[in-house]
Parts: structure tokens; C-alpha cells; sequence
């Protein structure tokens, strides 16, 4: 099995023309492997692009297809209206991967697909997607650096160290069942935890890597869900210990401040709940693969 | 003043990104744009400005350096002035001072506040509980921080939902919870209001007011300013222009801007070069395990073109302290043979003063590394992991 995104899942490319980021990485999206069924655009309802066919709205998309999930990559300042518009769509599953949405504009959505749309899961922003490996691929992730079957769920803050726990495991030879980006930014639709819980309950799941970066405290609050709901073994790495204090490093969420949100600290915490914390990616993929080796 | 503003537009064309830490005379002249009540003043650059701004604000005035650093007032950078020669004596004093390594280059000048009591308020986001919250306190005038920690009851908060927005009868209740005098209520209540506004719609990460007072005959005003805008809302706010200055003084960091790329200038020997910021951030952590010192952090983005890796290169190169490179990249959508075309491609346009090396990995690397061998020397070395990469790198900077 894996988490969120499976063979099932069916998705929509909100804002698809023959030269859109949404359309490229849709199409490589669909080589892998993932059911892409639609895409929309305002202006080009009736189309077939790439032998996709598009609708003037997510709304209309959905009637037709049966789209289960979205995925968004327009621009920052149509962003959040994108996200809306697929959970009215009744989208459960919706990925947007866009950079540089105003934290307002986020914190707004946020609350409203709480309040209103409680059955839509938003992935990201500001993240690389997801990968269920064999089954579906939605965002921006190397395909070929993912290998299926599990058993490891990988859950991570940052693009480029996903790709790399990625790779330190196939490279071993160690599987994954689901990786998933959540992203930087400061309001994430989806949290360490809600990744956590979803491993925990997915039985092919047997153990979970979990990437870290500087900044914030979902890394602590993730510790204290870990010691108290994980039975599977979680190893960690946390990004930025010599990162200069107090300067952003291109990621809203990596800022610290004083000794709050440092990687120090969200080390001692994962180490305090039991976790397997690594100082270096390679280290963390190492620690893995003895994990999963002595796996009963 | 206004030759002044010239000069910065001339040296910011080509900037991007906007600085969000606004100077508190800004700060100040943000809050007007939503109402909310400051002490009359004005900017000045030289003496005989200060002078003329504070005779337009009446005295007995106040001096402030304008710099982004906290204890201005402990390094003597705020001063009381009951008369234009003193207000020039200030001033004399306070322009070119070094506060904490900020050089003022310029002044606020306002008209002195007789304050009855001083009171701190603010909104930012709670990232937590994914809410706006207004923290207000009685015991202003002092780092927040302290009253948080020595007196945690003192700060009144106040969560506020982005959807349903603010309440004034919930920020009048708010109000009275954080003890503020009866004769500040009503006025606090409109200013928070205001400060609300101004948060969300005028898109700051932080909007804050500490002093926020009442003064001795009955007013409530902002006493100090300070707000940090969300870069990323630059896009709706075309008047952001005019804070496009340039803050970095770090010579590395200019040149890096000028190329656009995303560089923090360090203390150490090795040049890093890296994709993506986490992975960039991992660098410098791996250099460091491994004995070494980064000299600065720069995430050239997800793909790694000839240009924009030559932009890096030089940016590395102009750096003194620099004696050996480290170039990390995991190619995911960009593929490595690509990378290594690009990588090789810059190398031959940059002159490099210092050994590099490389570490490509990622989808086709084997084809990647291929395509690099025959350019390989004891300036130009490869390396198959991070860890192997970082203890190349750091072992360079003392051969």
C-alpha cells in the first residue's frame, strides 16, 4: 500500500496550455506511470492537448472524469484561488507545488478548506509533490530515482533533500511505499504529522525517514507525535546546523531566531522520541538500510 | 532628500527581491497609509536637514538613527533636543556612528512624546495553530521576549481566524484583558483595528509597536515602528519599490544580487555551490563535520544551466578568503549529463583562482561523469557522494 496517492488516483492539471509549467511536468507525470485524466483553462475548454482533454473549469472536469486529485503550478498570484477552486470541485487530493504564495493568501486558504472543504488534503505549497514509486507520481519528483515496493515512507520539508533520501535508499536497494514533499512554506496544507499518522496506519509502511530543515517547530511538535503514537523505527535529518542565524536561506519556513527553531534543537527533540537522528543525508539513508535489514 | 531617493533607484535597478525589514521611519510611514497615529517627524541625511525637520516638528524633538539593529538607544543613536542647536549637536553626533556594525546614513527626526504609559502590541502568524495572533501587553517599552519570559501573563493574546477576520468588540475585550489604562481603551481598540488592517492587507509578516503609548494628555500613537513585509506579496504592492534598497554592505553579496542568484556571504574557505536550498544548507553542514568552513551559502535553483553556474563561479571566485570550490548537485529533473555540460561549459568562460570539485549525482549521473572525465585534473576533481565531495573540498584548502 502506500499514503494519499495510489494506482487509483486520478488527476486534473489546473492550468494547462502547450506551454505551461502544469502541462510539462503533468506530462512526465503521466510517462511515469499517474492517471491523468484532465486539465483545465478558462479559455481553452473543449481542447485536447497531449491527448488531454480540458475544461473550462475543475468543476466541469471532475463531472466528466471523475478526477480524484489536482495538481497546481500556476503562478503566485493565481494560486490560492486555484486551491479553492478544487476543493469546491470536491477534489480530495489536491498537490501545489507553486513558490512565492503571499503567507496571507495562504494562511486565508488554509483555514477556509478547514472550515468548509474538511475532505480536501492540500499538499504544499512550495513543494516538489509526491510519489506513491510503481503507482503515481504528482509534482515535480524524479521518477527514476524512486524504487517500489517499500517498505520506507519518506516524509520531508525540502525539494532537493527528497530527491536524495530517494536516492540513498534505491541505491541500497531499499524501496519506498510513499515519498512526500511537504514543503517549506509557513502555513503547509499537510504537516510532518499528518504524514506521520498516515505511515503509522499504512500497514506496507514498516519504517519512516523524516528530512528536517531549520526554522519554525513542526520538527518538535512531529518528536512529540512520534514518542507518543509511533511504533515504527524513524530515522531523521534535520538540514541548517551551521546555518547563520537570523538570515533566510530561500525558504520562507528557514528562518531562525534565537535558539527557537534551530537544527540543534530539533535534533535533541527527535533524539528525546526515540528517533534515529543522522547528520547528514548519506548517514540518514545508511542508518536506514540497517533498519529495514534487521526488520523481522 | 529627494536626490537622495534618486541615488537609491539608480543603484537598485536591477534589483528582485525587495527587503522586508522596514526601517522604522518607514515602519512609520506604512502605519499612516492605515491610519495609524504617529509622532509628527521626518527623514534627514545630513545635519542641516535634521535641523530643518525638527524645527517642521516642533521641540522639543527626538533623534533616532535609522538602523536595523536593536539598542540603538544603549549606543546613544536616540537623543532628546529642546532646541535647534542641540537638535544640531545630535545629529553631528549620530550620522556615520557605528551601531553594532550599522553605519547611519540617515535620521528620524520627531516632535518628543510626553508619555503616561508605554504598551506593546503586534500581529504575526502563529505557524502552529495556522492563526493570526495579536499579542498585547501593558508592560511595553522593553524586549517583549523578557516580559514573555519573566512574566508570561503580562502578554494578552489574541487568536484571530484569516477567514472570518477581526472583531472589534472581541479587540475591545482583548484590550481590557491586557489591563490597558481606561483612558487607552477606546483609542487602542481603533489602532488595533487599523494594525490588523494594515497587517493582512498590506501584507507584512510582522507588524509591530513597542512603544505603542498614551501620552499625558490623552492620546494613543505609535512611538516606534516595526514591520516586515512578505517578499512575496511584492507582486500587489507596486509602492514597495521605494524599499528596494540596497542592505547588503557585504561586497560578495552585491555582485550576487546584480547576477540574481541566491548567495549568503560566510566566514570560511570553501566556495559552495549547491541546488536547491535544502541541499545547499546540507553543504555547509557536511563541510563543517568534516573539519572545514563554508564561505558562503548559494543555491543556484532546481536546474543548473552553463549560465547561471558561471554567474555562480564568478561570485566565488571574486571572494579572497575562498580556497577551494564545492560544487553539489543532484540532478532530478535537470539531468546530470546535462549539469556536466553546463558545469563545463562555465569553466571554460570563468578563470578560476581555486581548486573545484565536483559532485554530481542524480539521474544519469554514470553519463554525467562520463562526459566530465577527460576534463578532469588535480584543479578539476569529481567525487561519487556528498560526504566524499566535502572532505576533497575542505582537504584543497590547505594544499
Amino acid at each position: 500500500m502506500s499514503i494519499f496517492v495510489d494506482e487509483t488516483t486520478t488527476v486534473v492539471i489546473q492550468g494547462v496550455s502547450p506551454t505551461s509549467q502544469g502541462l510539462y511536468h503533468g506530462l512526465r507525470n503521466r510517462d511515469y506511470g499517474t492517471k491523468v485524466v484532465a486539465g483545465t483553462n478558462p479559455r481553452r475548454g473543449g481542447e485536447v492537448i497531449e491527448g488531454i482533454p480540458v475544461f473550462a473549469s475543475v468543476k466541469e472536469a471532475v463531472e466528466a472524469t471523475g478526477a480524484t486529485a489536482s495538481f497546481i503550478s500556476v503562478p503566485p498570484p493565481h494560486a490560492a484561488a486555484a486551491i479553492e477552486e478544487a476543493a469546491e470541485a470536491g477534489i480530495s487530493f489536491v498537490v501545489c507545488i507553486t513558490e512565492g504564495i503571499p503567507a496571507q493568501d495562504e494562511a486565508r486558504t488554509y483555514n477556509r478548506l478547514v472550515q468548509e472543504f474538511p475532505r480536501t488534503r492540500l499538499l504544499g505549497p512550495n513543494c516538489p509533490g509526491i510519489i506513491s514509486p510503481g503507482k503515481c507520481n504528482i509534482g515535480i519528483t524524479s521518477g527514476d530515482i524512486a524504487m517500489p515496493g517499500g517498505p520506507v515512507g519518506i516524509v520531508s520539508r525540502s525539494g532537493t533533500l527528497t530527491y536524495q533520501a530517494l536516492h540513498e535508499l534505491s541505491q541500497q536497494g531499499v524501496g519506498q511505499t510513499t515519498c512526500v514533499g511537504i514543503g517549506g512554506d509557513p502555513v503547509p496544507g499537510t504537516n510532518f504529522i499528518d504524514c506521520l499518522a498516515a505511515f503509522e496506519a499504512d500497514p506496507d509502511t514498516r519504517a519512516v525517514m523524516m528530512i528536517g530543515e531549520i526554522g519554525g517547530s513542526e520538527e518538535e511538535r512531529a518528536a512529540e507525535y512520534i514518542a507518543a503514537n509511533l511504533t515504527k523505527p524513524v530515522v531523521s535529518y534535520v538540514a541548517g546546523v551551521t546555518a547563520p542565524p537570523g538570515r533566510k536561506m530561500g525558504h520562507a519556513g528557514a528562518i531562525v531566531s534565537g535558539s527557537q527553531g534551530t537544527a540543534q534543537a530539533k535534533m535533541d527533540a527527535l533524539s528525546a522520541a526515540g528517533v534515529t537522528v543522522a547528520l547528514n543525508p548519506t548517514e540518514a539513508g545508511e542508518r536506514m538500510v540497517e533498519i529495514v535489514k534487521a526488520l523481522p | 532628500m529627494t536626490e537622495n531617493e534618486n541615488e537609491t533607484e539608480n543603484e537598485t535597478e536591477n534589483e528582485e527581491r525587495i527587503a522586508v525589514d522596514l526601517y522604522e521611519y518607514q515602519g512609520k510611514q506604512y502605519f499612516a497609509r492605515f491610519g495609524i497615529p504617529t509622532s509628527p517627524g521626518g527623514v534627514a541625511d545630513t545635519v542641516d536637514e535634521a535641523v530643518v525637520q525638527a524645527d517642521a516638528a516642533g521641540y522639543p524633538v527626538v533623534v533616532k538613527a535609522q538602523v536595523k539593529v536593536g539598542g540603538r538607544g544603549k549606543a546613544g543613536g536616540i537623543k532628546l533636543a529642546a532646541d535647534a542647536a542641540e537638535a544640531r549637536r545630535h545629529a553631528e553626533a549620530i550620522l556615520g556612528m557605528d551601531i553594532k556594525g550599522h553605519v547611519v546614513h540617515r535620521l528620524w527626526v520627531e516632535h518628543a512624546s510626553d508619555i503616561a504609559r508605554e504598551y506593546y502590541a503586534s500581529f504575526t502568524l502563529d505557524r502552529p495553530a495556522k492563526l493570526h495572533l495579536g499579542m498585547l501587553s501593558a508592560e511595553g517599552g522593553v524586549e517583549i521576549e523578557e516580559v514573555a519570559a519573566t512574566n508570561p501573563d503580562a502578554i494578552a493574546r489574541l487568536h484571530v481566524d484569516p477567514v472570518r477576520g477581526i472583531d472589534r468588540g472581541a479587540v475591545a475585550d482583548w484590550v481590557e484583558r491586557a489591563g490597558l489604562d481606561e483612558a487607552a481603551r477606546a483609542q487602542a481598540t481603533d489602532l488595533l483595528v487599523e494594525l490588523y488592517r494594515c497587517y493582512v492587507d498590506g501584507d507584512c509578516d510582522l507588524a509591530e509597536i513597542n512603544p505603542l503609548i498614551l501620552t499625558t494628555d490623552g492620546r494613543v500613537h505609535a512611538l516606534d515602528a516595526k514591520v516586515t513585509l512578505d517578499d512575496n506579496a511584492s507582486f500587489r504592492h507596486p509602492e514597495w519599490a521605494e524599499y528596494a534598497a540596497t542592505e547588503s554592505e557585504d561586497p560578495r553579496e552585491v555582485m550576487a544580487k546584480e547576477k540574481g542568484l541566491n548567495y549568503i556571504g560566510l566566514s570560511g574557505t570553501v566556495g559552495i555551490i549547491a541546488n536547491g536550498a535544502g541541499l545547499a544548507m546540507s553543504t555547509l553542514d557536511v563541510v563543517n563535520q568534516v573539519g572545514g568552513s563554508a564561505a558562503n551559502f548559494l543555491d543556484i535553483g532546481g536546474g543548473a544551466n552553463a549560465d547561471v553556474m558561471a554567474a555562480a563561479l564568478e561570485v566565488i571566485n571574486a571572494d579572497p578568503a575562498v580556497r577551494s570550490i564545492f560544487v553539489n548537485i543532484f540532478g532530478g529533473i535537470t539531468r546530470v549529463d546535462e549539469v556536466a555540460k553546463g558545469v563545463i561549459e562555465a569553466l571554460a568562460r570563468v578563470d578560476l583562482r581555486s581548486p573545484i570539485v565536483l559532485r554530481l549525482d542524480g539521474t544519469n549521473a554514470d553519463a554525467g561523469r562520463a562526459l566530465l572525465a577527460p576534463h578532469l585534473s588535480d584543479r578539476l576533481l569529481s567525487e561519487p557522494t556528498m560526504l566524499d565531495g566535502a572532505r576533497r573540498a575542505v582537504a584543497l584548502v590547505g594544499s
